[in-house]
């Protein structure tokens, strides 16, 4: 083992032992916040759906932000994918030391976001009948399925490149660590020696596994946006819409990566390890995401405001110059933003890939909001007393309760276990074969 | 679906689905429709066994005769009776009459009136995509939905391309007597908080030889009621042959476009065939629609 290589590991396996105050003033906060979220919908759970800014709608507006966040979220969760699966399809030997939280970030969305369309029912205390009496004929359906699917596929696709790290946790921060965690390391670590057998299982269940949650995250986004489609709603009926989700996904999800990337950089002085030619590779794929969704919105409007069929004038007007004009024009400029930061020279830096993921993030949460309020706001029979939605205290709460989950499962996944995949890092940076029997195959077969 | 789905069972016991259902479609041959209709239709009555046969329900509303009861100085009558015969919870109006302009972009600004019940559709939305199959097709054409069942995730009246469903925000407000009646799903009643309702053609009612509420209420006699199987239809006033209505009077489904299959028809019209009014300024009162149930549960506390 060179110099470097116990940089790094000291580097990435050091946050791990003990807490700091920092992390418990983090973890704390957000826990405040969350309860505030369980206490809002205990008050839910109590009252009915009827605390929600829905219900003052006279049943126009049956969705809110629930739905929105929902949309969201699971939009997020395709950071893994892209990155885990895609790029390593594809042999981009720059994302290895970002796999691992784009994985993390995957796990935790599909998480947080799972929860939105239960927190959403109106008889949570009945969600089993789904699988009592479920119909293959409901995009719900699909949507449990392909999302539960996911979850599981990216726990294991998280977990079995942990594997080697875990055992390097168990094997060098035994003395240093509480017993729960050397507890967690020895059990997890699932007795890891670093055998030729088990570099060679290791390298097949990636394999595999690369390639089999690459259609399984398509389909997720894809049957999001099918509960929409399936409906003959102005604004929802489009076959576009499949593909522009999936689009969507990718984009707000490569944010999202760059910007928990960015931060647990700097939280854990990573600067070593994750490079600013990350941030800007990361930022190139968002400028290219972005040519992508404005072409998505441009074949939606064009094909349905040149026809103007029933309805659709309605709609349309509402977003282009109505009273969601502000909204939409907002998403149209984040959503060109990262194009033009990464177009300009002296923008194309980790500052501005960091204010261009930001952007894209509110911009891609603006877009469901305006999928979800605007199309239902255009009426279907003829009355001209709209319905307004405007989310509730209690909406706002959980709301913000599931964004504060989000964050704190992160923090606790970053205190758990190392955030940057030290193995393959290690290859990387020794690329020269060594003796095949003094260090077995090694990582070096699970690359080839 | 082939056959019922389990959703009644729970309901409807210890009497067997299919029981039920023949005994429904016996009552309503001896009583409803078919036996106004007799001597119209004797050669049918003979050649089928009525208990073999399905009801194939469908209504039909004329709105050449429908002026929103603006006429009369009243609501809605159909809403109102709907409301009231259905315990429909507060707020909501299974049975909603819209005013509308004669045509978009047209002169004048005269309007007609829209009576939206559930349209009952064949290639129902609403049925498509409910995940637990809380929402199902009667054997008899109406789509009816078991609240004992629905687990509330409202895609159904996402998907509803007329705005006919209703959710139950909170706990539903209903008369006391209703709220302890045992789970019908006929009758929706009693209602449960966060699960969705509609018009449901009433055919309990039918089936013991009565009429829809909306259609016993109209004071114009705009609303038909009648049965494809056997080409009935009435009004509460007279018997004519279905086909007959629908034919000689072009009549049309709403939103026939969406390939929805609607079983409610209308005949063109803005109230021109409507008394009209001639003590009152008339003026259309669905604001005043009400919901009594909080002033009986009061009264009777």
């Amino acid at each position: 083992m060179n110099a470097t290589e116990r940089d790094l590991e000291s580097t990435v396996l050091e946050p791990l032992v003990g807490l700091g105050r920092r992390f418990l003033f983090l973890a704390g906060g957000l826990a405040v916040v969350v309860l505030i979220g369980v206490v809002a919908y205990a008050t839910q759970l109590a009252e009915g759906l009827r605390v929600t800014g829905m219900a003052a709608t006279l049943n126009k507006q049956m969705y809110g932000i629930y739905i929105i966040n929902f949309v969201f979220f699971i939009g997020i969760s395709h950071a893994g994918t892209l990155i885990s699966a895609i790029l390593r399809v594809a042999k981009a030997e720059w994302r290895l030391p970002i796999t691992r939280m784009a994985e993390f970030i995957t796990v935790v969305a599909l998480s947080v976001g799972g929860l939105m369309p239960i927190i959403d029912l109106g008889r949570p205390d009945r969600i089993l009948n789904l699988l009592q009496y479920g119909r293959w004929n409901s995009p719900i359906l699909w949507d449990f399925f392909s999302i539960t699917t996911y979850l599981f596929g990216s726990l294991i696709y998280l977990f079995i490149p942990l594997i080697p790290d875990l055992a390097l946790c168990r094997d060098r921060l035994a003395g240093r660590v509480s017993a729960p965690k050397r507890w967690f390391y020895e059990v997890s670590s699932v007795r890891w020696r670093g055998t030729p057998r088990q570099w060679r299982s290791l390298g097949t269940a990636l394999t595999v596994m690369m390639v089999v949650i690459i259609p399984v995250a398509v389909s997720v986004h894809t049957v999001v946006s099918w509960i929409f489609a399936m409906t003959l709603r102005v604004g929802w009926n489009t076959a576009v819409f499949g593909a522009y989700f999936v689009a969507g996904a990718l984009f707000s999800g490569t944010a999202t990566l760059i910007l928990v990337m960015a931060v647990l950089r700097r939280v854990f002085r990573l600067h070593g390890v994750i490079k600013d030619r990350q941030f800007t590779n990361l930022g190139f794929m968002l400028a290219g995401f972005s040519g992508i969704m404005l072409y998505f919105n441009l074949n939606e409007l064009v094909t349905s405001g040149y026809k103007l069929a029933e309805g659709e004038g309605f709609f349309l007007d509402s977003i282009l110059v109505g009273p969601f004009a502000p909204w939409f024009w907002a998403y149209i400029l984040g959503l060109a933003s990262p194009a033009i930061i990464m177009l300009i020279p002296k923008t194309r830096s980790f500052w501005g890939v960091i204010v261009a993921s930001l952007i894209v993030d509110i911009a891609m949460w603006i877009e469901r909001y305006i999928i979800v309020v605007a199309t239902l706001r255009a009426p279907q029979m003829p009355y001209t007393n709209l319905a307004e939605y405007f989310p509730s205290t209690a909406e706002l709460a959980i709301s913000l309760g599931s964004v504060a989950l989000f964050v704190l499962l992160i923090a606790v996944f970053s205190k758990l276990v190392p955030v940057v995949s030290v193995w393959e890092l290690r290859h990387e940076r020794a690329p020269e074969p060594r003796e095949p029997e003094a260090v077995p195959a090694g990582p070096a077969a699970v690359r080839a | 679906m082939p056959g019922l789905p389990k959703a009644l069972a729970p309901s409807l016991a210890p009497m067997g689905r299919r029981t039920l259902f023949q005994q429904m479609a016996r009552a309503a041959a001896a009583t409803a429709v078919v036996g106004a209709a007799g001597p119209a239709q004797p050669a049918a009555a003979t050649e089928v066994d009525p208990g073999s046969r399905l009801r194939r329900w469908v209504m039909v509303v004329d709105l050449r005769r429908c002026d929103g009861c603006a006429g009369l100085g009243v609501p809605p009558q159909c809403s109102q009776y709907c409301n009231w015969g259905r315990f429909v919870p507060e707020g909501q109006q299974w049975l909603e009459v819209y005013q509308r302009g004669l045509a978009p972009d047209a002169p004048s600004d005269a309007v007609g009136y829209l009576p939206a019940p559930c349209m009952q559709c064949q290639n129902a939305p609403c049925v498509n995509v409910c995940p637990v199959g809380a929402t199902f097709h009667a054997p008899e054409g109406t789509v009816l939905i078991d609240q004992s069942r629905c687990i509330g995730c409202r895609l159904c009246m996402a998907a509803c391309p007329y705005d006919r469903r209703f959710f139950n925000w909170g706990e539903p407000v209903q008369p006391a007597q209703v709220k302890e009646t045992t789970y019908n799903v006929l009758t929706q009643t009693p209602a449960f908080r966060g699960t969705v309702m509609k018009c449901d053609f009433c055919t309990d009612r039918a089936a013991a030889g009565g009429l829809p509420y909306c259609v016993e209420a109209c004071p114009r006699e705009a609303y038909w009621f009648g049965d494809l199987e056997t080409d009935v239809a009435t009004n509460g006033k007279d018997v004519v042959k279905l086909s007959k209505l629908l034919e000689e009077n072009e009549a049309f489904r709403y939103k026939e476009e969406l390939g929805t299959r609607p079983r409610v028809y209308y005949i063109n019209g803005h109230g021109e065939e409507a008394p009209r009014a001639t003590a009152h300024e008339s003026a259309f009162l669905k604001d005043r629609l009400e919901w009594p149930w909080r002033e009986i549960n009061e009264a009777s506390a």
